[in-house]
């Protein structure tokens, strides 16, 4: 599924997944019974964005009321959630009428409890979400705006990468406040490049120069980019759907685009590491991670939430660089964490001021998470002299002009079951790629139509 | 009971003894004061979500929306209509359970009983095997679903690793059919194969042991001992086991979410794979409850099947 590709659940990593599933199973059961609950709850009739105007400034004034707890949840349960705790405990230790704890649940069980909670009255004062969730939960209800907060905190377009701001919208207001972008990226192993003789210092930038290196690996008997039919379907693929010139979902949100050349294109591009032998038949679904930590893989492209893993593992030499440009056009898929606030059956002034000082300190003191591999979103952090020592995180932030995400429709993450599906099909040549495609593309449009009449 | 009881009954007058003989003096609805506690559970987890889940299947259902159209049989029309959007993923995991529930159940029936035979017999350390038989069962999906990803690795899995010995290729296990299903079956077999072990266990001592004597002295080998001896005595046990195997192979869920994600292709995405993809990401509740009432009566169709099946043999004896 398409949410295990994302950061804080990494699926290239094997017990911080399995761990975090575990919990998700009893949580699955735990949401339906709420939802059953929640239906009957005055939550569903509520009368949502009948949003008051906050006072306190929409959080830029600070907070002095009373002392208030706020809740914030997220899906940040892997090496990212310990980054995030530590911002949590600065902020906590700067505010004395504030005490923010966070509850971090795996995001695809995460978008299950949220709105169960929020039905039943339970709902944090603070969520975290991904662009692409924002469109659905705005439309569910889960979420309300918060233009307030951003005209009152004078955010403005300014001062953020343009599509990460507008990711933030839906149907004309904002949902959220951007934290972070976190493009994909070339991770590549120093060790392994030395040991083919190929520069360590100087990773490709183009196809053909990854090419070259891969021939070298080869030579030398090392599987040098390892690729797997049950995990190609996240950023990797789509990231080269994006740079052979395609979409993964077209901006009408009405169909998809990934079924087009450049859909085929990609997956072509990766069957070929399989076929020209750059990667093992069969490899697991984290075989790009293992075989990468393991020093017997010279790259892989994959997330910056990777960051933190990787750095932990002493012995590994490793750098990051900007994807190289593969398809002919300079792209690169991307996430975005944006800040939500999920809507209250009952409104209580003095949180919503406290989380909205809460969101605003935490977007100005971003600089923190980038230790996390995530790019900030906030401009002024980025040109902080600062940011120049955090490594790894450079490279992704490189790439901000031509990140790419799916357009804000409302239920769109609902297609990527079809496209995992297709990769792996024609990965694994059980079908032709673009036979495999079409089949997916007739399901997904299809799933595109129902979810527009539904979210209307 | 009987004979304790109804002295103690004789002797004690009621009208004079208050204390017993408050005990003694119930109403009509006594029983069903016993029974409240039950039923509160099973009315408000059971009945009234099936009730109210039939509610929810006639409708284009999300819980968050103030909108929920009112849509008469139209989803479970939508099962049963090829070009729908939920057709063929339906169908496709329907497919995968049967196959699943196919291919486990045989051997969670099978291997159990050989190991309760065994395990029934008077030898060393019998309870330490029976406990190392049964601890499986006691892990968690999750820790089960990490253990076989470790172990079904293609190239650093032990599983693999061992294969090699003898000179076999590395074997896809969670990419490759029907492998996948080999791995799926094997890992739910070694996990819950002690809970049915310890049930016949049971049922194995519940046979009288003169039954096997009298037959022995008819003549009777093991083979002819256990086939007119045993396999009666544990014929209720057989019904128990073969249903409740049935029904949570037919609702396997946890092992092909965490093994094989489905994979590869579609092939092992289950029906309740299935479902949660459409109410619980999706958000599309009343598709997925019809869904699941589709299934839910054909498992009872199965089930049905089962009793009958089972009773005509004891019939025919």
């Amino acid at each position: 599924m398409s949410k295990t590709t994302r950061p804080g659940l990494p699926a290239e990593n094997l017990s911080p997944r399995g761990i975090s599933r575990r919990s998700l199973l009893g949580g699955t059961a735990a949401a339906a019974t709420a939802l059953a609950l929640g239906a009957c709850s005055p939550g569903s009739a509520g009368t949502p964005g009948a949003q008051k105007s906050v006072a306190g400034g929409g959080g830029s004034e600070g907070y002095d009321g009373p002392a208030v707890s706020l809740a914030f949840w997220n899906g940040l349960t892997g090496g990212d959630g310990p980054i995030m705790r530590k911002l949590i405990d600065e902020f906590n230790s700067q505010h004395d009428n504030i005490k923010v704890s966070m509850t971090a649940i795996a995001w695809a069980e995460y978008f299950q409890k949220l709105p169960a909670a929020v039905s039943n009255g339970k709902a944090p004062e603070i969520g975290l979400m991904h662009a692409d969730d924002l469109a659905t939960n705005a439309a569910r209800q889960v979420i309300i705006p918060m233009d307030d907060v951003a005209s009152a905190l004078k955010l403005t377009e300014n001062d953020f990468p343009t599509i990460a701001w507008k990711g933030g919208l839906y149907q004309g207001k904002r949902y959220g406040i951007p934290l972070d972008v976190h493009p994909a990226g070339l991770f590549y192993n120093k060790n392994v490049l030395e040991k083919v003789g190929a520069d360590p210092e100087k990773p490709p930038t183009t196809g053909d120069e990854l090419m070259a290196i891969l021939d070298k690996c080869k030579s030398k008997g090392v599987h040098g980019m390892w690729t797997s039919a049950l995990s190609v379907n996240g950023l990797e693929s789509q990231t080269l759907v994006y740079q052979y010139g395609g979409k993964m979902v077209n901006d009408d949100g009405m169909s998809v685009g990934f079924a087009e050349q450049p859909g085929a294109d990609a997956i072509n591009w990766w069957k070929g590491l399989i076929d020209k032998g750059h990667s093992p038949k069969n490899a697991a679904a984290d075989g790009n991670f293992v075989s990468f930590t393991n020093d017997k893989a010279a790259f892989m492209i994959n997330g910056p939430w990777n960051t933190t893993p990787l750095n932990a593992i002493k012995k590994l030499k490793w750098g990051a660089a900007p994807v190289p440009n593969i398809g002919g056009t300079q792209a690169v898929w991307a996430g975005s964490h944006q800040f939500v606030l999920p809507r209250q059956l009952k409104t209580d002034e003095n949180k919503a001021v406290a989380s909205r000082v809460f969101v605003n300190w935490i977007s100005q003191q971003s600089m923190g998470w980038a230790d996390a591999g995530m790019v900030p979103a906030r401009n002024s952090v980025r040109e902080d002299p600062e940011f120049q020592t955090k490594g790894a995180v450079l490279e992704f932030a490189k790439q901000l002009d031509y990140i790419h995400f799916v357009p804000p429709i409302a239920g769109v993450n609902d297609v990527l079951p079809e496209w995992t599906t297709a990769t792996s099909e024609a990965m694994l040549g059980k079908k032709e790629v673009q036979a495999a495609l079409d089949q997916a593309k007739e399901r997904a449009n299809k799933i595109l139509v129902s979810n527009n009449k539904k979210y209307g | 009971m009987s004979a304790t009881a109804t002295t103690a009954r004789t002797k004690v007058d009621p009208a004079v003894d208050r204390p017993a003989g408050r005990l003694r003096v119930h109403a009509w609805f006594t029983p069903y004061l016993f029974l409240l506690p039950y039923l509160a559970l099973l009315t408000t987890f059971v009945l009234v979500p099936a009730v109210f889940g039939i509610w929810v299947s006639l409708h284009d259902w999300d819980f968050m929306l103030p909108n929920k159209p009112f849509i008469g049989l139209q989803n479970y029309v939508d099962l049963f209509t090829p070009d729908s959007v939920t057709f063929p993923e339906f169908w496709n995991g329907m497919k995968a359970t049967a196959i699943f529930t196919v291919a486990s159940v045989p051997f969670l029936v099978l291997i159990p009983l050989g190991i309760a035979l065994m395990l029934n017999r008077v030898f060393p350390a019998r309870s330490l095997l029976r406990a190392m038989i049964f601890a499986p069962f006691v892990l968690g999906i999750a820790v089960v679903g990490v253990l076989f990803r470790y172990l079904l690795d293609s190239q650093f899995g032990l599983i693999n690793w061992f294969l090699g010995l003898f000179g076999i290729p590395p074997v896809g296990w969670t990419q490759t059919q029907p492998w996948a299903w080999v791995a799926l079956v094997g890992m739910t077999v070694w996990w819950t194969l002690g809970f049915n072990a310890v049930i016949y266990l049971a049922g194995l001592q519940g046979i009288p042991r003169d039954q096997y004597e009298a037959a022995a002295i008819d003549g009777a080998g093991s083979f002819a001992r256990f086939i007119n001896v045993t396999l009666p005595g544990l014929r209720n046990i057989l019904v128990f086991i073969i249903t409740t195997t049935v029904l949570a192979s037919a609702n396997m869920f946890g092992q092909a979410y965490l093994v094989t994600n489905g994979g590869p292709g579609d092939s092992t995405r289950t029906a309740i794979m299935v479902m949660t993809q459409e109410g619980l990401r999706a958000f599309k509740m009343g598709s997925a409850t019809a869904m699941s009432y589709l299934l839910a009566i054909c498992l009872a169709v199965v089930s049905v099947i089962n009793f009958m099946v089972l009773r005509e043999r004891e019939g025919g004896k």
